[in-house]
């Protein structure tokens, strides 16, 4: 048994496990900050008074959230990056990193969007009316009544969201970085006796991950919750 | 669904408003138009544009020994791991519910550990571990390492709505149950379960299209799902980008019905339970709240 | 209290229905005891042009050609032969639990291999090579591809190989070679590399004709034999149908045919090869 274990550790000397992982939380991060941003302008169409915004925000949310993000992905590298021969970073690896936080924000923009349009939900219909006879124009009122109020509605099904991207990290290797579960699948390969070890190394970091941010969502929806 | 506050958001529109309107839609149709014009000329210049990469996209050919089968294998994984995640789910919400500590220790320990973990690294393992159990034979370990994959993850998620779903019930209905004499688990049986499936229905057909969707990871450990049988038509044709969109296209399509069919279903259930049947919004991991 | 009832039998009829769909569906490949007598049971790839591909209950390649050639010589019509999907990480699976007789896969010999499969073969002498565009003269081998862009699978050796001698080469891993071909076509990528019949399979559809060139500077020995199960008694008449289908010309007309319009000739130091192995004893 003990050598088993000093197999398994042989194998961390041979394979980069922690700066495999560093790169699906850098992944996230960025996504995370992207699809926000995306996602928040989506919502911010989607409840707007113009047709053709409402109408591309749909779409958008409807076409994104019932495609797979692996095809995502491989569009993004074999069509935009191949085909249109844009480079979003002048340094080659850099460049798919950039690709598979461009395509982690997409696909996540629309969760967020409609997690945001469930958060304006919460709000009152009195407060957009209130809004609305100060004289507030629907920028404005989106800017400083609603979205403040929605937000903290949405921070659950946020969170959520947070926690799929954090997972859906592992599909960045069809856009050609190397991350964990690429790594998983050559020391498997590599070693197979170890497989049972290799796999719950990798799920307990996954856990290590995601458990807190759940915990982190559900005290932070108490704490920011709009008291009524 | 947010209908009324969007509403509420603007005032109808005067004279100005509907002209800035129409100005914004202009330069929204004038916008996307450029963008699309600028993504076939790049394409057009590559050689994607020939008719016959499109063309062959409408073949009988092309669906009979490629999408269709495609399609089929995906539905095949996509049917027989609803139902394992159902059961799975049953088994271990009903755990998180139960009057012993223990079960209801172990169940959390297991429902948490399978959500927290990404399905393609699931896969992965399974795929690999497996075949080498022998348990499986080897040219279906690829089927029933996808089928697995997503029983965990989708099952833990299942788990969680009907715990959710079951302590979202008002609360009288348990203590009516208990009043007429009804033991705690024949209560839990025969009065909230049933309200707390109903309820959870919608929420349940949404979780469908995270696992058809989720199938398409299966290319990755040579499933031959709609993807991977896309792939492949154009691996031999010459045309991978366009049997690529084909095989989008027929995704959202599947997983739109399977969205509408979910939001029709909550409305038309809200009548027959006493729970909430409002869809979750929130992608993959869709449920309402995280674990305590 | 009924309605709770139906909901239950509901989920499982389901169930059940399910569970039968998958028993049925799939499992077409045999049951794993040895098979029919009457047919023989093939392991090729089906996602690679040229050599092994599938469209609808077509089979195509050169894997193919050599496959129909070996079971004609063992007594076994085309109509005798079971068609069986093989990808790579599934190959020794596949025979150690005999779900098929043989494989013809682009399944390299190697020792580590030997220890759990039999090789009969080899039937074809592969080497890394690269692809790149017909009218890219610039790039005549692994050595010209500093600062160049190089497509390969995923995790593959082959990547490993060029990164290693090569370091300023910019890598891009990609989930199969046909997506490389596109980025190779669009210009993405200025080479794409792995064994360098494949890349002519790849070179020769009719999409791709007289588009791109095998180099045709191989930098590796990959020996592609007949996998076959530990113990089998094949493998001696395995090896004489590969050397008299070598004699009569139809190896020849195989390769030929399956590379058209790849600008390929295969290596004539390795080629055609003496099936030589030695059959497990």
């Amino acid at each position: 048994m003990s050598s088993y274990f000093s197999d398994f550790a042989s194998l961390f000397e041979q394979f980069d496990v922690a700066s495999a992982f560093w790169v699906n939380i850098q992944l996230t991060f960025f996504a995370a900050i992207g699809s926000m941003l995306l996602g928040t302008v989506l919502a911010l169409m989607r409840v707007s008074p113009i047709t053709s915004m409402r109408w591309l925000g749909a779409a958008y949310v409807n076409i994104i959230r019932n495609t797979p993000l692996t095809i995502i992905l491989v569009f993004l590298v074999l069509g935009v990056w191949s085909q249109l021969q844009l480079n979003l970073s002048p340094d080659f690896n850099k460049n798919f990193f950039r690709y598979a936080v461009v395509g982690l924000a997409i696909y996540h923009a629309a969760f967020v969007c409609e997690a945001i349009r469930s958060g304006v939900n919460t709000v009152p219909v009195g407060q957009a009316e209130a809004a609305r006879a100060i004289g507030l124009g629907f920028l404005p009122a989106a800017r400083l009544i609603i979205f403040p109020q929605a937000l903290r509605g949405a921070i659950t099904p946020l969170g959520n969201t947070l926690i799929a991207l954090t997972k859906n990290t592992t599909v960045a290797a069809a856009a050609s970085v190397t991350e964990i579960s690429a790594l998983m699948k050559s020391m498997i390969e590599f070693r197979p006796d170890v497989i049972i070890a290799v796999f719950l190394t990798v799920a307990i970091g996954f856990v290590l991950i995601v458990v807190p941010v759940g915990l982190l969502t559900t005290w932070a929806s108490r704490k920011f919750a709009v008291v009524r | 669904m947010s209908s009324k506050a969007q509403n509420v958001l603007f005032d109808v529109q005067g004279p100005r408003g509907r002209m800035l309107t129409l100005i914004f839609n202009i330069v929204g149709v004038l916008l996307v138009a450029a963008i699309a014009w600028y993504v076939l000329a790049q394409l057009g210049e590559r050689g994607q544009l020939e008719s016959s990469k499109w063309t062959q996209l409408f073949t009988a050919r092309s669906w009979n020994n490629f999408f269709i089968p495609g399609i089929i294998a995906t539905l095949r994984a996509a049917g027989v791991a609803v139902v394992l995640s159902v059961i799975f789910g049953l088994i271990f919400g009903l755990g998180r519910l139960s009057q012993v500590a223990v079960i209801r220790g172990i169940s959390t320990v297991v429902v948490e550990f399978f959500r927290a973990v990404p399905v393609l690294v699931m896969m992965i393992f399974f795929y690999l571990g497996l075949g080498r159990t022998g348990l499986v034979q080897p040219t279906e370990t690829p089927f029933w390492a996808v089928v697995l994959a997503l029983m965990f993850y989708n099952g833990s998620v299942i788990a969680e709505l009907i715990r959710s779903g079951v302590h979202g019930l008002p609360r009288g209905q348990r203590e009516a149950g208990l009043v007429v004499g009804l033991t705690e688990s024949q209560t839990l049986r025969s009065i909230l379960l049933p309200q707390a499936l109903t309820a959870m229905l919608p929420s349940l057909v949404s979780q469908f299209v995270v696992i058809l969707k989720d199938t398409a990871l299966g290319y990755i450990i040579t499933y031959p799902e709609l993807l991977a049988s896309g792939r492949r038509l154009g691996s031999g044709d010459g045309n991978i980008l366009q049997t690529l969109l084909m095989a989008a296209v027929i995704f959202v399509v599947i997983n739109f019905a399977l969205t509408s069919l979910a939001q029709w279903l909550s409305g038309f259930l809200s009548y027959r339970t006493s729970g909430k049947t409002k869809t979750p919004d929130a992608p993959a991991p869709a449920a309402p709240t995280p674990a305590k | 209290m009924h309605r709770s009832k139906k909901i239950y039998s509901a989920v499982a009829l389901t169930a059940a229905a399910a569970l039968t769909l998958s028993a049925c569906g799939g499992g077409d490949s045999g049951n794993g005891d040895g098979g029919d007598s009457d047919t023989v049971r093939i392991g090729i790839k089906y996602d690679q042009p040229g050599l092994g591909y599938a469209d609808g209950g077509d089979y195509t390649g050169f894997d193919v050609d050599v496959a129909k050639y070996v079971a004609n010589e063992l007594g076994y019509s085309e109509d005798q032969i079971e068609w069986v999907e093989a990808p790579s990480a599934n190959r020794e699976n596949m025979l150690q639990n005999n779900q098929v007789d043989m494989i013809f896969a682009t399944y390299s010999i190697t020792d580590a291999r030997k220890e759990s499969v039999d090789f009969a073969g080899p039937y074809f002498t592969a080497g890394q090579d690269l692809l790149v565009r017909a009218d890219d003269d610039s790039i005549n081998g692994p050595q010209d591809l500093d600062g160049k862009n190089l497509c390969s699978v995923t995790g593959s050796t082959s990547a490993e190989n060029v990164r290693d001698e090569v370091e300023g080469v910019n890598l891009v891993e990609q989930s199969g070679y046909a997506d490389c071909v596109t980025m190779l076509g669009s210009g993405g990528v200025d080479a794409v590399t792995t064994d360098d019949i494949i890349l002519a399979g790849l070179a020769s559809t009719d999409a791709n004709q007289g588009q791109f060139r095998v180099v045709g500077n191989t930098f590796s020995e990959e020996r592609y034999g007949v996998g076959l199960p530990k113990g089998s008694d094949k493998c001696e008449d395995i090896n004489a149908a590969i050397e008299k289908m070598v004699e009569d010309g139809a190896w020849e007309e195989a390769v030929t045919s399956n590379t058209e319009g790849a600008d390929y000739s295969y290596n004539t130091d390795w080629n055609p090869p003496t099936p030589d192995e030695t059959c497990g004893s």
